[in-house]
């Protein structure tokens, strides 16, 4: 059962434009993996080329942040909602 | 143009000076359009430095949810620069998430609070006028 991945504006553009797809996986790494075939220009945006969480995102699995969970080998059930939002952070 | 309401400025200099000695930051909320800001989310510096912020993960969930059911968007941050002034550092730039957004620095190294707005495209600062509205 695919689940619903929310996206942050400024990866709707590389989405065909819509804030919300689906995507299959039984955890966030799959389904990122799958959100990526789907739409190859989101490729390096959320997951590294080394296979890591990129550090200019925060994926959460319904309220949690993945980072603080299993990060992208998080586990999923069917009604989970997977939310992509940019991580916020700069300084002087 | 950022259009601020004066209750909205007053919530976000008040973040700010509360932060002390660390910089405070949060997020900003209105319709991406008219650049309108009806909501400030102040949040959690979990970088908890007086040279750095990172805005709380979880915090920007919930106002970006809470934004959502209100029919707005997540459309800015702000963060306070606590001995520099309001002027994006190259660290701001780098970091800069979205080229959509407004980026407001507080300025507290003088005695009265600094605010300005600026948008950051491809690495580009341009300053934009901030308008301090009744409501």
């Amino acid at each position: 059962m695919p689940v619903e991945v929310r996206l942050p504006t400024m990866l709707r553009a590389d989405a065909a434009g819509q804030p919300s797809v689906k995507a299959n996986g039984g955890t966030i790494g799959e389904v990122l993996d799958d959100l990526v075939r789907q739409f190859p220009r989101l490729g390096g945006k959320i997951v590294t080329d080394d296979g890591a969480l990129h550090r200019f995102v925060n994926v959460y699995r319904n309220d949690e942040d993945v980072r603080y969970l299993d990060k992208l080998e998080t586990k999923l059930a069917d009604d989970d909602v997977v939310s992509i939002l940019p991580a916020v952070a700069g300084g002087q | 143009m950022l259009r601020l309401p004066e209750s909205q400025y007053l919530k976000m200099i008040g973040h700010a000076l509360n932060g002390l000695p660390l910089e405070a930051c949060g997020l900003l909320a209105g319709d991406p359009r008219s650049g309108k800001i009806d909501i400030c989310y102040p949040c959690r510096n979990v970088a908890e430095s007086a040279k750095l912020y990172t805005v709380d993960p979880k915090q920007h969930l919930q106002a970006d949810r809470d934004a959502e059911a209100r029919g707005l968007e997540i459309i800015g941050v702000f963060h306070s620069h606590t001995h520099t002034d309001a002027y994006p550092s190259p660290t701001d730039v780098e970091q800069a998430p979205d080229p959509t957004w407004h980026y407001v620095l507080v300025s507290l190294k003088d005695g009265e609070p600094v605010v300005r707005s600026f948008r950051i495209v491809g690495g580009v600062i341009s300053e934009e006028p901030v308008a301090l509205e009744a409501q």
